[in-house]
């Protein structure tokens, strides 16, 4: 197996026509067309964790491309410094990640050796983008991880610029894979079996799975919120998910 | 979960940051994922002048009970200083 890969910080068009920073992996020697993953980062930003998830997506075959969805709120900042930046402004507006992810799925299907198949995964704030994602534009395979403010509004008193996007569920283009924590109450179980619920009626395919012991962020391995038994299971299910659909 | 829940308070005073000490016009106090520390949820405040750009900054993460503590420590100062001097 050749098991090379690269990876690097490169300029996208996004969203408005505008140069957006992104990080891209992808095999160095692939075998065959591959398959390629748009990643949406957590709210903490573009940072080195994800970027480590970006590369594992490389090393399993995929070409897989981060954008910044930050960059321009902080242009040339660390990423802590983007991620508090965005933060006060309210974060990400979603007609803007849905351009910046157009951009990056563009991106990825003119590479060569790409087999034009898109799909998207999502952590945190990105899980309700990565459906918001596919809800908005034409992808081959959606992953959703625990991604809160799909089904319910956010909690009275916080002032989440976020809105539910349970009513977008019948623009669903693509398989959806949604992963999840028993534990976790933003999104709880309840809002995600709404969810499915709603997919079911619309007769959308998908699949779901909620994790006894594990809450929020189970698959961030830098947090104590790590829970390896429901990462390991989980990313399992991803490259089953993704074989099933993104392979050639 | 992201809460972007953010109390925003403009402050005068001087903070540290990673090119030295700058002027700061504002603090932003909210409750969510930390970058660094080691807890699901910290209570996270940030000293800026955004007038310099996103990085000058600098920036806290404390568990809720360290922050609060801290509070306590800060008003308990203030009421120990001498009149006069505040």
């Amino acid at each position: 197996m050749k098991d090379g890969l690269t990876a690097g910080t490169i300029s996208i068009t996004g969203h408005g026509g505008d140069e957006i920073e992104a990080y891209l992996a992808r095999p160095l020697d692939p075998a065959s067309p591959f398959g390629s993953v748009v990643v949406i980062h957590h709210m903490p930003g573009y940072d080195a964790a994800t970027k480590e998830i970006t590369r594992k997506f490389a090393a399993n075959g995929y070409a897989a491309l981060m954008p910044n969805l930050y960059c321009r709120d902080a242009p040339g900042a660390s990423p802590d410094d983007a991620a508090a930046a965005a933060r006060a402004k309210g974060g990400v507006p979603d007609e803007r990640l849905v351009g910046d992810v157009a951009g990056a799925a563009a991106h990825l299907r003119a590479l060569d050796g790409a087999n034009g198949k898109v799909g998207v995964i999502g952590y945190c704030s990105g899980g309700r983008q990565s459906f918001l994602a596919a809800c908005s534009l034409q992808l081959e395979a959606a992953v959703d991880c625990y991604g809160a403010c799909i089904v319910n509004p956010p909690p009275a008193g916080m002032p989440l610029k976020v809105q539910p996007i349970i009513d977008l569920a019948k623009a669903l283009s693509c398989p959806l894979l949604g992963l999840f924590g028993a534990d976790d109450q933003y999104p709880a179980p309840a809002e995600t079996a709404e969810m499915a619920k709603e997919l079911s009626a619309l007769g959308k395919t998908h699949e779901f799975h909620t994790y006894d012991g594990a809450g929020h962020a189970f698959f961030a391995v830098n947090r104590p919120s790590y829970r390896v038994d429901a990462a390991n299971d989980g990313w399992e299910k991803i490259w089953d998910f993704y074989g099933r659909y993104l392979a050639s | 979960m992201c809460t972007y829940l953010t109390e925003k308070i403009e402050v005068t005073g001087s903070g540290k940051g990673s090119a030295g000490w700058f002027a700061l016009s504002d603090a932003t106090v909210y409750f969510d994922h930390p970058q660094h520390a080691q807890a699901e949820h910290t209570l996270n405040i940030d000293f800026l002048n955004p007038g310099k750009g996103p990085s000058a900054r600098v920036a806290v993460e404390l568990t809720a009970e360290s922050a609060r503590a801290l509070a306590r420590a800060i008003e308990a100062t203030l009421e120990a200083t001498p009149p006069g001097l505040i």
